[in-house]
């Protein structure tokens, strides 16, 4: 009961609009198979296959993983399918992280993906009649206005979004696995067309093709890899409802209590000095100073003081979106599993030219639905 | 590993067309009622997660609305399978497990009826090769008997004869879709729906919810008399293409099986088996021996099948046998996916393992 969990092999696809040479189980594939490299295991290696996806709908395929078992390895093995929204593919790491846990398999793969150039997610994620009344046009219509209600309530500077575009945008540059590839300009991001105001063009994540994979094990195999392994130090998730009267979309509580909750098993007391770079769910630039908050990283309405400051990026001292995060590639399912894998990478000391220097801790990151589901891990260099 | 037991069940009447209630609504009164049964409040319950499908409601994160019908605030820890409810239930086993919580609600809805099932099953097929042939999942059973059929010396009176037990079985069970008492004569003289397949031996289509609650240890011995013991479980899956498996029998059933001890005899056993014929694949496969073990005592899914509900409720069904104190050893067996593609395994016991 309670094994240590190593993630001892990580890959991702190229993320980019559209991964036509690919099929689905291609795209799967491409990233499972690097995952495996790193780990130095073969398809026989594995014990069960965990594939996390948001919905189905975008893809046209219902319950995916049936037609994908043979090109993931699986027949004759265990294959869950885990669905949670945006937070899915943070989720599908832990669903397979607990076989790992629990006992029940020494060597799990798990992976995220979404092929969104399948259909046109931002209509896919408005709701439609009967449903909803049809006022919102994708994910940031929906959340433009707890965005305008930050910066209401906090009285705060309104270009902290750009900043904090500029600085994704950048990152991403560092990251050969980023769909953006493009170094921008504060003027560009200010300049660039006001999609949902207050959220421009540049200020908003990319619609992506793309997959995430991981190979985790019990302490039994964690030196398998061409690297020594991240340690799972504490791993969280929290759902709230979608609409009550009494929540606070801007800091929503199911965060606060998922990140208390994850800090409390890894022994963080204070995030910002016992953290060394956190990889987090931020579609929308906005919500970088919003989660800063909602982490505990500042207290509430200072969050984009760290932002403004320049503490949040890659040499500042408490980098976030190292890889370039959700504002440069955004596969929606493996989104979540992207932000875990790159908290490993960074511990692993395996993240190029988009390395913190001594990452030892590191916080993956993903939420999704309505700022409503949330799921953390805490990876660590040193077993715990 | 921890001792896991069921504790309660609970289920939705099935009927073929729920149209006064949308999932959220049918959803209340069983998650309701299976806590109140083991007397457990909302806080009571340390983890959550149930199995549904988008492309049954016909909207995308349509499993957000069972948050309301669970009640999510404060909020919850909480996970979704896109798979049949047996699948959340085996998250919930693996969860208590790790040794981190000590009860779980697993539960799962379906509503078969706003849509055309058929034609939306099609959608789980491979959309480059096999999609384009316009073949649906009535078609791919009706391959998978005509292949048994010719290939183990079975006969059509012997699906029959599933069909009139289940629907009899089904007779007992106030929350049967389809039941009565037949004969195998009678059925016979029916005409042929997808041949060799007749319409009793297929599915009725379904609009349904069930619910179970796990608990470890001496929580589940404080809540009953009488707690299902979990003694194993195990699913595995296979490969998608008819061509590439023998589809007379059912090897991941057959590794599932042994890999949850599920050797011997037993008492009840409940098989989820949408189409006659698979129902006699899987007690061959599984050994099952009619004179000692009563099969499908709920009626199973020919009496009723809510899409991603029916797995778990042979689960629960097993299980209520135990809880009642009517069998001391139990089977349960949930599928997904055309032609027994992935199936999965439970063993439940009076006495913990």
């Amino acid at each position: 009961m309670a094994n240590n969990v190593a993630v001892v092999g990580i890959g991702q696809t190229k993320h980019n609009t559209q991964r036509n040479e690919l099929s689905m189980p291609g795209l799967v594939r491409e990233a499972a198979t690097r995952a495996l490299e790193d780990a130095q295991m073969t398809w026989a290696d594995i014990d069960a296959v965990v594939i996390g996806k948001a919905p189905d709908t975008f893809e046209g395929v219902m319950m995916p993983e049936l037609f994908l078992a043979d090109a993931l390895g699986a027949p004759g093995k265990p294959m869950l399918r885990v669905h949670t929204a945006g937070s899915v593919g943070g989720s599908t790491a832990m669903v397979a992280a607990g076989l790992v846990k629990a006992g029940v398999h020494e060597r799990v793969l798990t992976v995220a993906y979404e092929k969104q150039s399948e259909s046109n997610a931002m209509w896919a994620l408005a709701m439609k009649i009967p449903f909803a009344p049809p006022l919102v046009a994708g994910a940031g219509g929906y959340f433009a206005p707890y965005v305008r209600a930050y910066i209401e309530r906090h009285d705060v500077p309104d270009d902290i979004g750009i900043k904090v575009a500029v600085k994704d945008t950048n990152n991403g540059v560092l990251n050969p696995y980023a769909h953006k590839q493009m170094t921008v300009t504060y003027d560009e991001v200010r300049d660039s067309m006001m999609l949902w105001d207050p959220i421009r063009f540049l200020e908003s994540c990319p619609s992506s093709d793309g997959a995430c994979a991981l190979v985790l094990t019990s302490e039994a195999h964690a030196a398998s890899g061409k690297l020594p392994p991240a340690w799972v130090h504490g791993m969280a998730w929290r759902s709230e409802p979608t609409m009550l009267a009494r929540q606070d979309k801007v800091n929503p509580r199911a965060g606060q209590e998922c990140a208390r909750d994850v800090y409390a098993q890894a022994g963080i007391t204070d995030p910002r000095r016992d953290i060394d770079c956190a990889e987090v769910y931020v579609p929308f630039s906005w919500f970088e100073p919003k989660w800063l908050e909602n982490l505990f990283f500042a207290p509430e309405g200072e969050g984009w003081k760290l932002t403004e400051s320049g503490a949040t990026s890659l040499d500042g001292d408490i980098p976030w979106n190292m890889s370039g995060g959700v504002i440069c590639s955004n596969p929606i399912g493996a989104s979540g599993m992207l932000r875990f894998a790159e908290a490993a990478m960074q511990v692993r000391g395996q993240a190029g030219a988009h390395q913190v220097d001594g990452a030892a801790t590191a916080l993956g990151h993903a939420y999704g639905g309505g700022s409503q589901f949330f799921a953390m891990w805490i990876v660590r260099n040193t077993k715990p | 590993m921890r001792d896991v037991a069921v504790v309660a069940f609970a289920q939705a009447p099935n009927v073929r067309r729920d149209s006064d209630r949308n999932e959220v609504e049918i959803l209340m009164p069983v998650l309701h009622e299976v806590r109140e049964k083991v007397g457990l409040e909302r806080d009571d319950i340390d983890f959550v997660v149930h199995g549904s499908t988008d492309f049954q409601a016909g909207m995308p994160f349509s499993f957000v609305g069972a948050l309301d019908a669970y009640g999510a605030w404060p909020p919850i820890n909480e996970s979704h399978v896109e798979m049949d409810g047996a699948w959340a239930l085996y998250e919930a086993w693996v969860k208590l497990q790790t040794g981190e919580i000590d009860t779980a609600l697993a539960f799962a809805y379906g509503k078969g009826s706003p849509g055309d099932l058929v034609d939306v099953l099609r959608l789980q097929l491979d959309p480059y090769l096999v999609f384009p042939l316009g073949i649906d999942p009535i078609g791919m059973a009706a391959i998978q008997c005509r292949a048994y059929l010719e290939g183990v010396g079975r006969t059509e009176a012997d699906m029959a004869s599933v069909a009139v037990r289940d629907r009899r079985n089904g007779m007992t069970n106030p929350c049967a879709q389809v039941t009565g008492e037949f004969t195998v004569e009678g059925l016979l003289a029916e005409p042929m729906f997808v041949s060799p397949l007749r319409r009793h031996d297929c599915p009725p289509i379904s609009d349904g919810a069930c619910a179970v609650i796990l608990a470890a240890g001496d929580r589940a011995r404080d809540l009953v008399e009488h707690p299902a013991w979990v003694v194993g479980i195990d699913h595995r899956i296979e490969a998608p293409g008819l061509g590439m498996r023998d589809l007379t029998v059912s090897e991941s059933t057959r590794i599932a099986a042994e890999k949850a001890n599920a050797s011997g005899t037993f008492d009840v056993a409940e098989l989820h088996a949408p189409f006659t014929h698979q129902s006699l694949i899987l007690e061959d496969t599984l050994g099952i021996d009619a004179a000692v073990t009563q099969v499908n005592p709920s009626g199973g899914a020919l009496a009723a099948n809510p899409f991603m509900v029916a797995g778990l409720t042979r689960i629960g069904e097993a299980a209520q046998r135990v809880l009642d104190g009517a069998a001391g050893r139990a089977l349960a067996h949930a599928t997904s996916g055309p032609c027994l593609q992935q199936n999965l395994v439970c063993v439940l016991e009076a006495r913990e393992g």
